[in-house]
């Protein structure tokens, strides 16, 4: 069984218990256990079910490699599934269930896969499920997805509870890993006075060395010590490096409230980093062997075995038999003989064994077989025992060797993740079985250089002593290329281990046959055993990446930092060709798998995008306003009173400006100012009408087109005065107009003297609208004069407006006399106010975008959006007036006079009314008669707005029709999606006093 | 080939599973091919199977740089629809969709096509608009669609947050017979399905050259010889503009990266897939279930396969407002591809300057979805030496005349 020691566990405080929930049973555990060994301490060694199989799992690593240790944590807003049972720390009132399985963790009804394994091997879906064709979507599918899946789905209805965070960072220097390896080339960095950053995903420093032996007593306190006391660096536990991107950019994952959830304060915090060099000192992941029956709860890698006992004082069973192909798991024989318990064999699969260590094992009297290997590890929810066999041979057992857990080491793997995630390359380390980074080819930075390098284990340099030298040249080339004065610094006197050395073993034994590689997992979650493997390079999946994928290897939540060496080595073997042909699959970000949450960081609900409000918003809110979002403004569709609809409401504001004065908040409109010498050029060049000509204190009305000839854009142009223009764009298209301006300014027109300043928001703007818009302004009093000859049809003044500091333009968007009033933002609120008080005797009303929308389609002005939909020119939509044919240029100029462009073929506007006054359906498309060569009805045209009239009390549309203007007085048919059709007859556009005599009183 | 069934499988057990025969032939390539399909992805291989199905013509190479389905056939988040708005698009896009109905039996290869269901919210009144005129165009094209209200969504994606505080849920496009498909085994069921036919897959072979002879195309130089044929077939996706400047014109073409990612796997709670546009994101549960999540594209070009973390950032924003469940989980991959985008979006299929040379590319980030229409429709281009009605109006001259299919019209971002 597995058990807490008597004595033990650097890691726990045994004088604070805590408790905890696993499948609702209450079980204690220490301060300073992760959930994995305080289960194990449980004697839980069973903690999940695998994924296809649905086997029994146990836990088998101590670190963010763990592949089955994984469950549903917490409640409610709280809840999170697949937690790594050996990254998550204990803390009182922590609650988990197991995962996968159905009725209970002992007994699932899943587990008829594993009885069925040897009929779903690798990609045999691919090959079933085909007949009948239904099947797939009804039975087989549903049934996959069910009991694939892992953890639950968080409730769908509970709001995260949690908060989360984003945190800029600039350094130097950044050091991922707080090893003895990190924590020296930290400080050798730090030593030349560069800003230096070093993160460590545990929440202890030291890592490994803390279990295996530090260099020299109280190094790493000694070392934590003097980092703490310099200002040029900065700490970070329980922060993982998530991903390197390019231009040095790198992602730190600070879990700030994981194992204290009680505390207040965000949950994670996630660390945007711009790094001048990154060194990744991230150590080495222990490999498993893969030997039958390797992923019976009880097997485990052979440095967790040592972790528990050293750092939480649990023994994962009684009798530990140790199995290896390399030296330093007799570090874990050794650490289990001192704990106390029984070591019944080291199973080392060299011939001629170990050093240093293996003596020393032996001198404490543990069996030590040399040359041979476990052909088959029996038990079901628990380890019995290990047959023993020849390493050589097929696998003929010699002797069964009973024991409750085994402990395993196929040699170590460097960490080089964050050396791969931005095109750092590999180089295949024969000696010691590794694929270590190749410091030849590292990934480059913008400005060509290298930027990232390793230090330690992480670079292959597994020898402490080696690590240490390694370290310290990382510290002191980082610093150098980030542009310090660096020496190394003074190191620790080590003697170089006198290990023998590893020999790879892909498989054990040898010789094993198709019935043991059966039982020989690689991926221990997706259930992906070395017949899976061999299988698929049988079948021609030959490439690392095809494999992976026919397989599934490595695509579990650990990502493969188990399996993927062995995997691809049992490939390179099969295939008979070098592990460094064979090559990795990609290393893609992030290291572990990171919250979502943190990602988001605070932008949720209310602030997602933020929303922009005009300085009236407030009282729009508090006057009906029934919000539509156009951009990311919120703007009132109508203002409804009482009972009634929008519909409803919509009407009577058209009515009610029509007959006497509506307001409208026309803030959101976008206003550039475009100023200097050539800003009449300039605006001649992005409009296609001529603006250099325009007189100060006049408007004009322009477009916009893409260099493809497409309307982009439409709005008033008002020449402020000789050099300054204000340019009105659309609300939605401020941020983009004023972005296309710079971009031409910047890469084409970059010596003309012009330029943009986006004033959207420091201006606000009010629509004033009706037959009653003048002496409702008149009543404001002021300096300003807004009569009939004093401010004509499409002019503009600026003054005083009662006390408001105004710029007033005459245009009509509505057909109505109306103005557009625009005050610094400051004051728009209270002009808003004085409008409405000085409107109270004339019935004020204010409008929202709907009634804009229909007054305009009233008085047929084409809106963009609607009428224009980025395939639509200016030309399609009777607009020449607005072309200017003198100038010699403008953008999309040379666009519009290709062949299509010019084409009398094209659609264009026309207005539509039905026969029965009912109103198209928005979108309807007018059929033609007969079907195109691909089967498809002929269309003649489309609906591009359509609204019910209040005006005209009946339908209006406009729409693009083919040769529509030569078609007056035609009736076409629209079909609606429900099958009616709606019959229009084509006619003018202009629904709504086509004199314009409203306007010009 | 022998055909794969349960029975199969069963009999195979019995031996351990030792009597597969390969996939696909791994074949030297030979001195001469009638037509050389440059690019082993989803569309260069379905060109090559309906070059043999419908044309006869098998004596055909397929020559892929790397591996075979290794560029943005294997990258995509497997959406498979044809709600689109143009004719050209939604005439090509259903064809693709109703090949895909068929193509595990028309293979022998489970590609696990699942008609599951797509819609397309609509979270502003302009995208409302826009969505009801797609389904009035779709209803002419033969394409079902229909635009649904708020309760009809949240029946099908309980999952989903209606009321956002900041776009809430004011319906969508839905079409029931869209879906996904698993993305490898498409790739793989092509080319085994080709290389039955007696057609070479060639990897590891990356094309160096394009020869030609009094303006005709008369071979290619590749990294294992130089190999000859009557036809060439460029389809290489992101790649395209190199490729096509080694025969000696220019693509209006640009490569950008586009990124996708999933979150560690739950147990089933979408069924159908969902896009947000205004919000950019879209999002569907994998039969493993992954959340697979897709992105945007990113603004400047390159050809790295990776991309920028602020895309990823704006999507996962965009799913946790849009499904609040999704704060809960954990990102477990991103990835990218290079997406290759023409001027307006839409694909290009069609004859290129040089004889004899035709070109599938541009496909941007529909390329997944078209697979079996887009292959298609270039077999007959190739075969025949001209278009038929699916390609018709997809060739470069499109651009020359300003005659554009431009779909972003109808979907805001990705499509």
């Amino acid at each position: 069984m597995s058990t807490r020691l008597a004595n033990g566990g650097r890691r726990i405080d045994r004088t604070r218990p805590v408790e905890f929930r696993f499948n609702g049973k209450r079980l204690k555990g220490f301060e300073g256990d992760t959930l994995a060994s305080a289960l194990l301490a449980n004697d839980q060694m069973m903690m999940g079910r695998s994924f296809k199989y649905h086997r029994p799992r146990g836990v088998v690593a101590s670190g963010s490699e763990e592949p089955n240790a994984l469950f549903n944590m917490g409640e409610g807003g709280k809840f999170e599934p697949n937690q790594r049972a050996t990254t998550t720390e204990l803390f009182d009132g922590l609650s988990v269930t197991s995962q996968n399985h159905w009725p209970s963790l002992e007994f699932d009804v899943g587990v008829l896969n594993n009885y069925a394994a040897r009929f779903l091997p690798a990609g045999f879906y691919y090959k079933t499920f085909m007949f009948p064709r239904p099947a797939w979507k009804h039975v087989f599918e549903p049934f996959i997805r069910q009991s694939a899946g892992l953890g639950r789905a968080p409730d769908k209805e509970t709001l995260d509870a949690d908060t989360y965070e984003h945190f800029y960072f600039f350094a130097d220097v950044v050091v991922v890993g707080g090893g003895v390896a990190g924590l020296q080339a930290a400080k050798t960095a730090a030593l030349s006075g560069a800003k230096v950053l070093i993160m460590e995903q545990d929440p202890h420093w030291g890592g490994r060395a803390m279990v295996d032996g530090e260099p020299e007593e109280g190094f790493v306190q000694r070392l934590v010590g003097e980092l703490e006391g310099m200002d040029n660096v900065t700490m970070r536990r329980r922060m993982m490096g998530a991903g390197v991107y390019d231009h040095g950019y790198l992602l730190g994952y600070e879990r700030l409230r994981d194992h204290a959830p009680m505390l207040a304060g965000p949950r994670h915090r996630l660390w945007r980093i711009r790094a001048g060099q990154i060194i990744t000192a991230t150590g080495a992941i222990e490999r498993p062997l893969s030997f039958a029956g390797n992923d019976i709860p009880g097997v485990m890698l052979a440095g967790a075995v040592r972790d528990y006992i050293a750092e939480y004082g649990v023994s994962p069973g009684d009798r530990v038999a140790v199995v290896t192909n390399n030296d330093d798991a007799y570090r874990t024989a050794i650490a289990v003989k001192k704990a106390g318990l029984e070591v019944p064999v080291i199973v080392d699969a060299r011939a001629g064994g170990g050093g240093e260590l293996a003596r020393e094992a032996r001198g404490m009297g543990i069996r030590v077989e040399n040359g041979k290997a476990i052909a088959k590890v029996t038990g079901g929810k628990r380890v019995k025992s290990v047959k023993l066999c020849a390493q050589a041979g097929e696998g003929a057992v010699l002797e069964e060797v009973a024991c409750d857990a085994v402990a395993m080491s196929g040699g170590w793997s460097p960490v080089v993740h964050l050396w791969s995630h931005c095109g750092g390359k590999l180089v295949w380390d024969e000696a010691e079985a590794m694929f270590r980074p190749d410091e030849s080819r590292p990934p480059l930075n913008q400005n060509g250089a290298g930027f990232v390098r390793c230090a330690g284990a992480a670079n292959g340099a597994l020898d402490l002593g080696a690590g240490l030298a390694d370290a310290d040249a990382a510290g002191k080339g980082a610093a150098e290329a980030a542009g310090f004065k660096a020496r190394g610094d003074t190191l620790p006197d080590l003697a170089q281990d006198d290990a023998l050395p590893i020999e790879p073993v892909w498989m054990m034994p040898q010789g094993a046959g198709p019935k043991l590689r059966m039982k020989a997992w690689l991926d221990y979650q997706n259930d992906v055993k070395v017949s899976d493997v061999q299988l698929a390079a049988r079948e021609g999946y030959e490439s690392v990446e095809h494999t992976k994928r026919y397989t599934t290897l490595g695509m579990a939540t650990d990502q493969g930092k188990l399996s993927n060496i062995n995997g691809l080595a049992i490939l390179s073997d099969t295939l008979g060709q070098a592990i460094p042909q064979t090559g990795t699959t990609t290393f893609r970000p992030p290291y572990t798998p990171i919250s979502m949450a943190s990602i988001a960081g605070e932008a949720r609900g209310e602030i997602f995008q933020p929303v922009r409000r005009t300085p009236m918003h407030a009282w729009h809110e508090a006057n009906g306003a029934h919000w539509e979002p156009v951009g990311h403004w919120r703007r009132p569709y109508c203002y409804l009173k009482g009972e009634e609809t929008p519909h409803e409401a919509v009407s009577r504001e058209i009515r009610a400006t029509r007959a006497s004065l509506g307001l409208l908040d026309a803030s959101t409109l976008g206003k550039l100012i475009v100023k200097g010498p050539d800003a009449g050029k300039f605006l001649d060049m992005l409009y296609t009408n001529m603006m250099s000509t325009l007189k100060p204190g006049r408007c004009r009305y322009g477009l916009m087109c893409s260099e493809n000839g497409f309307l982009s854009d439409d709005g008033v142009v008002v020449r402020l005065d000789e050099d300054s223009f204000l340019c009105h764009t659309t609300t939605g298209g401020a941020e983009r107009i004023h972005g296309h301006m710079e971009e031409w300014l910047q890469t084409e027109w970059w010596d003309w003297q012009v330029h943009v300043v986006n004033a959207t928001e420091q201006w606000a703007q009010v629509g004033v609208v009706g037959p009653n818009s003048r002496k409702v302004l008149e009543k404001l009093g002021g300096d300003v004069d807004i009569s009939k000859d004093g401010l004509s049809f499409m002019g503009y003044t600026s003054g005083k407006l009662g006390e408001f500091d105004a710029r007033i333009f005459r245009i009509a968007f509505a057909g109505e006399l109306s103005y557009e009033v625009a005050v610094p933002a400051s004051q728009g609120r209270a002009l808003w106010d004085a409008l409405w008080d000085a409107g109270e005797e004339f019935g004020v009303t204010p409008y929202g975008t709907e009634a804009m929308h229909v007054m305009r389609a009233e008085k047929g002005f084409i809106m963009i959006g609607d009428e224009t939909d980025g395939t639509v020119i200016p030309q399609d939509l009777g607009l020449h007036w607005a072309i200017s044919k003198k100038k010699e240029d403008y953008i999309g100029k040379r666009a519009q006079e290709r062949t299509f462009m010019q084409s009398s073929d094209r659609w264009q506007l026309v207005g539509l009314e039905t026969v029965d006054g009912s109103v198209i359906p928005d979108g309807a498309y007018a059929v033609a008669e007969g079907e195109n060569a691909n089967g498809q009805r002929n269309v003649q045209g489309r609906v591009t707005s359509t609204y019910y009239s209040p005006t005209l009390d009946r339908g209006i549309a406009m729409g693009l029709v083919h040769k529509g203007p030569e078609r007056m007085g035609e009736v076409i048919d629209f079909p609606g999606t429900d099958g009616t059709i709606y019959k229009a007859k084509i006619v003018d556009a202009v629904f709504y006093d086509p004199e314009g005599e409203k306007q010009n009183v | 080939m022998r055909r794969y069934s349960a029975f199969a499988v069963a009999r195979e057990a019995a031996r351990y599973h030792t009597g597969w025969e390969r996939a696909w032939r791994s074949p030297e390539p030979k001195k001469k091919y009638d037509v050389i399909i440059v690019g082993a992805g989803g569309h260069g291989l379905a060109t090559a199977f309906y070059l043999g199905k419908n044309h006869g013509i098998t004596n055909v190479a397929v020559l892929e740089k790397g591996w075979l389905g290794g560029g943005n056939t294997g990258r995509n988040t497997t959406i498979i629809r044809s709600n689109y708005l143009q004719d050209p698009s939604a005439a090509l896009y259903e064809k693709a969709r109703s090949l895909y109905e068929t193509m595990s039996q028309d293979l022998n290869y489970n590609v696990m096509f699942s008609p599951r269901g797509v819609i397309m919210l609509a979270q502003t009144e302009h995208e409302v608009r826009g969505y009801k005129r797609t389904a009035h165009a779709n209803a002419l094209q033969g394409v079902q669609t229909e635009f649904i209200g708020p309760e009809r969504v949240k029946q099908l994606v309980p999952i989903i947050n209606l009321e956002g505080p900041r776009y809430p849920v004011l319906g969508g496009l839905w079409q029931a017979r869209a879906g996904t498909a698993r993305h490898d085994a498409v790739a793989w069921g092509y080319a085994r399905a080709c290389s039955d036919m007696g057609m070479d897959i060639i990897q590891q072979c990356e094309v160096t050259g394009v020869r030609s002879e009094g303006g005709k195309v008369t071979g290619v130089d590749t990294t294992r010889g130089a190999i000859d044929c009557d036809k060439l077939g460029m389809v290489v996706a992101g790649n395209s503009g190199p490729l096509a400047e080694m025969a000696g014109f220019r693509l209006p073409i640009e490569s950008v990266a586009l990124q996708a990612l999933v979150s560690e796997p739950i147990k089933p709670c979408m069924d159908v897939v969902v896009m947000a546009n205004t919000v950019h994101g879209y999002m569907s549960q994998s039969d493993k279930g992954e959340m697979v999540i897709g992105g945007g594209t990113d603004g400047y070009n390159n050809y790295t396969q990776r991309g920028a973390f602020h895309h990823i950032e704006e999507t996962v924003r965009a799913l946790v407002e849009t499904f609040p469940m999704v704060s809960r989980l954990k990102m477990l991959r991103q990835w990218g591809g290079i997406v290759d985008v023409t001027g307006d979006r839409s694909p290009i299929i069609g004859k290129t300057p040089l004889g004899n040379c035709f070109i599938n590319a541009g496909w941007g980030t529909g390329g997944f979805k078209t697979i079996p229409g887009g292959g298609w429709a270039t077999a007959e281009l190739i075969a025949k030496g001209e278009p038929g009605p699916l390609a018709a109006e997809f060739g470069m001259e499109r651009f020359i005349e300003g005659r554009f299919i431009d779909e972003s019209v109808a979907a805001g971002v990705a499509h």
